[in-house]
């Protein structure tokens, strides 16, 4: 189910953490009631891990990752990614990437099966991106927008794209996707999707200021009514991944 | 409250091109026709942050529909919703700030604009309608509803609220001033030295009857004369220049400093203007110094004064010879008169003799005359010229100055009685105007205004007022009299129940019994004016 939450007196949760499949990566401050509240939606399913990019909270805009890899900008401290490497599964592979755009979350929006990029990003990433992640990647906007891992949110069962996408582009991005695309907005009407929240198949964090039409249409969209966690993904998860496979 | 300015068509449900307005369909063109307004259809692809409600996300601002975006964005906020209006209870103005004062009924258009004037931020937004709601008066309270537009984003949002102004009293700096004592700023003190107020009775009816008055914001009575107090020195000096064009005075005018601010240089004054009246008055006797009388036509130095205008008006009833003596003049060398009204002796016509000289209403004759109270006494017969030969019959009474055996306490009387030339010329009696006999109560068919005066500290004795009322009296028989007086003068209509008593049967008869050969002259209603002020339904009632 997706809960609201607040980090240091900020709504944009999605600026401060990431969530996938197998882990959840938190900033380190003195919010604890923000890593309490992950640990109460994750109940111990997946790891999760406190650290810091480069010395910084605004871990969500940085990395990049999903269910098998994590991609971390260059500016990464040797002992951050070694810190990494030890919380995380070792599932997980963890890339740093030489790439002049290093806010990889703005850049990169990813579920377990696609990636969509930013249009100028190098040849080499968009390759690295693809065998880190496991991923078939597109470059691609939302709403004219360059920035698609800020406008958009993605996961393997739906994805929120900023409230200004035409219905054309809708319909684009969900056959690039395979998953229903629905316009919406959080934080009662920020076009920030990416910022404002965070997702994987069975939970969702948005920021405390989405009301509750965001949070429904959120809900229905990303398939984390109550009552959801990673033991009934089974059915659903495994059509998406035939579907692909074909 | 609000309503929605968008034009948005809602319906996406298909519509008629043509509603069906009849029952019948016997012409082809008449068939409903279903069509899809392709144009208008709307691509829902977000839901309202606020309320849920579908909309077009690429066009929604803050992915808020219509009504949110009204509903969270206050276009009145700077619009304060109370205000202060200021009123003054004594006059019945509003303030228009900074300083002025104006006239304004209750829900007038001129009171809606002072209330949206006052108003601090609502030049900025578009005021769509703005009315008065009723309120109670004794409420002190006015309510105003505003109904203002703006643009918020894209959407034009209009709203309508009330505003509630609280009127607080405040006095005018007007009737302020009209309500302390001792404001004035010019004071004009009108006196003549002399015991009666003849010439005063007089200028009240010139000043009533040209309004000079209307300026003065006291009129208070002191010894010998008036004072009037004005606002502005510029209405007093118009009061002294409209004196100056109706009687002779020598005018003075002093300043006190009230108040001096050193760093602006500008000063606070009180004015006043001391008016000083000739003491000669109509029907006086004057003797004038005899350079004076040598230079006016080498006229006899004793002389009557028949007119009081911009001059002195003076005849010699002896020769009918004239003089006009100005106020420059007269103030280079002033004399007092020599013998005033009440010194007047009854004398009676015993004999004319009428001379061949006329001047205007005067004739010359020489007369033989009698005192009234000599009448039985002894046979003391007095010859004397007289200027009112035209209206004199043997018989007649006649009123004058007795100079044999009068001690004149006078300088320039001693000088005529002591020059040779003059000293022989002096007459016994000088006649000043013929008597008529009047009964005791004779209502009048007219009246005079009076002005409002403040009599001040003193008040008059009983004697005083006698005094007063016979010397009003006296006045009023003047005018009765004197055709030309009562030119200069507003005379009003008296009030039916005074011309009723006038036309008493009573009166009548006493005017018969006591023969009146002498009948006192009677003013024609065609020189009255009506009197305004006493028009009342009763009157009209009356008269119909």
């Amino acid at each position: 189910m997706a809960t609201r939450a607040r980090f240091e007196n900020s709504a944009e949760v999605g600026v401060f953490s990431r969530l996938t499949n197998s882990y959840a990566l938190v900033a380190v401050s003195g919010s604890e009631n923000f890593y309490t509240i992950f640990q109460e939606e994750l109940q111990n399913t997946i790891p999760i891990c406190r650290t810091n990019i480069a010395g910084t909270k605004i871990i969500g805009r940085l990395t990049a990752g999903n269910r098998k890899g994590l991609l971390v900008p260059t500016i990464t401290t040797d002992q951050e990614l070694q810190h990494l490497r030890n919380s995380l599964p070792d599932t997980v592979k963890i890339m740093r990437i030489e790439e002049r755009l290093s806010a990889l979350g703005n850049v990169i929006a990813a579920n377990d099966h696609v990636a969509l990029i930013h249009p100028d990003l190098d040849r080499e990433t968009e390759e690295i991106i693809a065998d880190v992640l496991g991923v078939e990647v597109f470059r691609q906007t939302v709403s004219d927008n360059v920035l698609v891992g800020t406008y958009c949110s993605l996961s393997n069962r739906g994805a929120l794209v900023s409230p200004k996408t035409p219905i054309q582009d809708q319909d684009e991005l969900s056959s690039l996707l395979q998953v229903p695309v629905v316009a919406g907005s959080v934080n009662r009407g920020s076009d920030v999707i990416g910022g404002g929240m965070v997702v994987n198949d069975w939970c969702a964090v948005v920021g405390s200021d989405t009301t509750a039409t965001e949070l429904s249409v959120i809900e229905k969209v990303f398939q984390v009514q109550t009552g959801a966690g990673p033991q009934d993904i089974g059915k659903e998860m495994r059509d998406t991944v035939v579907e692909s496979f074909y | 409250m609000a309503t929605d300015m968008d034009v948005d068509s809602v319906s996406i449900a298909p519509s008629m091109a043509q509603a069906p307005s009849g029952a019948t369909y016997d012409h082809p063109a008449h068939f409903p026709v279903w069509t899809f307004p392709l144009a208008n259809i709307h691509c829902y692809s977000i839901l309202c942050c606020e309320c849920g409600t579908p909309i077009d996300g690429t066009t929604a601002t803050g992915a808020l529909c219509a009504d949110c975006v009204r509903l969270t964005n206050d276009i009145s906020q700077r619009v304060p919703r109370e205000a202060a209006m200021h009123f003054c209870k004594d006059c019945d103005r509003w303030l228009l700030p900074p300083s002025s004062w104006v006239v304004a009924h209750p829900e007038s258009k001129e009171l809606l604009a002072l209330c949206l004037k006052k108003l601090r931020g609502l030049h900025k937004i578009r005021v769509v309608d703005a009315r008065f709601l009723w309120t109670e008066p004794h409420s002190r309270r006015l309510k105003v509803q505003l109904t203002i537009q703006d643009q918020v984003q894209t959407h034009i949002v209009q709203q309508t609220f009330t505003v509630v102004y609280v009127v607080s009293t405040q006095q005018c700096p007007e009737c302020a001033k009209s309500f302390t004592a001792n404001v004035w700023r010019a004071c004009v003190q009108v006196r003549q030295k002399v015991l009666h107020k003849r010439t005063f009775l007089f200028m009240e009816q010139l000043i009533m009857k040209h309004g000079a008055h209307k300026d003065t914001i006291n009129i208070k009575e002191a010894k010998d004369g008036v004072d009037f107090f004005f606002s502005a020195r510029n209405q007093a000096e118009k009061f002294v220049d409209f004196l100056n064009s109706v009687i002779p005075i020598r005018m003075k005018k002093s300043q006190q400093l009230i108040s001096e601010d050193k760093h602006t240089g500008s000063k606070t004054y009180k004015f006043t203007f001391s008016v000083e009246i000739t003491p000669i008055c109509k029907d006086d006797l004057v003797a004038m110094p005899i350079r004076l009388a040598k230079q006016l036509g080498n006229m006899s130095p004793l002389a009557l004064c028949h007119r009081i205008g911009t001059s002195i008006c003076l005849v010699d009833p002896s020769t009918l010879q004239t003089a006009d003596i100005s106020a420059p003049i007269y103030w280079r060398a002033p004399f007092s008169s020599l013998a005033d009204a009440k010194e007047l002796v009854e004398f009676i016509v015993m004999d004319i003799e009428y001379q061949d000289i006329r001047k205007g209403k005067w004739h010359l004759a020489e007369l033989q005359v009698a005192r009234a109270s000599d009448l039985g006494v002894n046979d003391k017969v007095y010859f004397t010229r007289s200027h009112l030969g035209g209206i004199l019959r043997p018989g007649d009474s006649a009123m004058g100055y007795m100079l044999t055996g009068t001690n004149f306490n006078n300088a320039e009387f001693d000088a005529i009685e002591n020059s040779g030339t003059y000293g022989s010329r002096i007459p016994d009696v000088m006649l000043v105007k013929k008597q008529l006999h009047r009964k005791k109560k004779r209502g009048r068919n007219w009246k005079l205004k009076r002005m409002n005066k403040d009599e001040g500290e003193l008040l008059p004795k009983q004697a005083d007022q006698d005094r007063m009322d016979q010397e009003y009296e006296l006045f009023l028989r003047d005018i009765e009299e004197d055709e030309e007086l009562r030119a200069t003068m507003a005379l009003y209509k008296a009030q039916q129940k005074a011309a009723a008593a006038a036309a008493d049967p009573d009166a009548m008869s006493e005017v018969e019994t006591e023969g009146a050969e002498d009948e006192v002259p009677k003013i024609n209603m065609e020189e009255l004016l009506d009197d305004f002020d006493e028009l009342t339904m009763e009157d009209q009632k009356s008269q119909q």
